[in-house]
């Protein structure tokens, strides 16, 4: 049986249907959440996906992160389901506190739509345990809230306790330490500002996303 | 009744960065600045307006439900703190 995969979809999320159709290609069965309802449907894996959730008012995710299917998420993270925050849904899981930290303006105040060099730091993580630490990826950014910024503290302890699972090649965005995703301390849920599902074929320009979603369905 | 009135409070809050956290915004309008002029501008911070009316028994309780909303909502606490200016207005609450 194939594994489950639920995409939330908020008000403003643009990206759920490319994160559907990307869980399609690598075999998983996806499924959409709405953010009213308060459970993630028994699914096997959760996306957050990139969007503008609720119009990103007062903060990307300020809003998002009190919707009910958020209570449900942070409950399947607390038992150990893997949940993973594209682009806004990295913002969203900050703002919820399943994540450290916080995503910043651009540095440069430049809303970023570009295909970057990423560098897998690590493969103990939800997300990156089919990549190669060390492997180089190309997958694309398409932000302007994507600094990553935390306090020197926890800072320290991303970069002790290897939770720092993507850096940037070039930095693009002025994130602390070249930081492009996280994860927890569990590792099951991971955040990144990068987008694996829209480099998940050739035709797109780059496949190399495609290890990073295959981790959701297997 | 008398012992449940509640009085209109008008909150400012404003949303700012915290000290040490990098202002792409306020480091952009002080680039702007010499080149329209203005000389000796330094430490531009951009940051955020909130005016409401809460109804609260006194200023006390207004000032800690505000305090509660910035903790919660109005603020990310990782990047950014609040002053809270209030003013009791005219009238009760309806």
């Amino acid at each position: 049986m194939s594994r489950r995969v639920g995409v939330v979809l908020f008000p403003g999320s643009n990206c759920e249907q490319d994160m559907l159709e990307a869980v399609r290609l690598v075999g998983g069965e996806p499924t959409v959440l709405w953010h009213g309802d308060p459970t993630v449907g028994g699914v096997d894996a959760v996306v957050v996906p990139g969007g503008f959730a609720h119009g990103d008012y007062l903060r990307p995710g300020a809003i998002a992160r009190f919707s009910p299917v958020m209570d449900a998420v942070a409950g399947f993270v607390a038992d150990g389901g893997p949940v993973v925050g594209i682009c806004n849904g990295f913002q969203v899981l900050t703002e919820a506190g399943l994540l450290p930290g916080a995503l910043q303006k651009n540095r440069g105040l430049k809303f970023l739509c570009a295909t970057v060099g990423l560098r897998v730091e690590t493969s103990d993580s939800a997300l990156t345990r089919f990549a190669e630490p060390g492997a180089e990826l190309r997958i694309p950014v398409n932000h302007f809230e994507g600094n990553y910024t935390c306090d020197a503290d926890t800072l320290a302890a991303l970069k002790a306790e290897d939770r720092v699972v993507l850096r940037y090649t070039d930095n693009p965005n002025g994130s602390v330490d070249d930081i492009a995703g996280i994860c927890n301390e569990a590792r099951n849920v991971v955040g990144l500002m990068p987008h694996p599902e829209r480099a998940s074929s050739e035709l797109l320009g780059s496949a190399d996303g495609l290890p990073l979603l295959r981790a959701l369905v297997a | 009744m008398w012992e449940d009135a509640r009085m209109v409070f008008s909150v400012h809050v404003e949303v700012r960065l915290r000290p040490g956290i990098a202002d792409p915004q306020g480091a952009t309008v002080e680039r702007a600045l010499p080149s329209l002029g203005f000389d000796g501008v330094r430490d531009v911070r951009v940051g955020k307006s909130i005016r409401f009316d809460v109804d609260a028994a006194d200023e006390a309780s207004a000032r800690s439900e505000v305090e509660d909303m910035c903790r919660r909502f109005l603020t990310n606490p990782v990047i950014e703190d609040a002053v809270v200016v209030i003013e009791e207005t005219a009238g009760a609450a309806s």
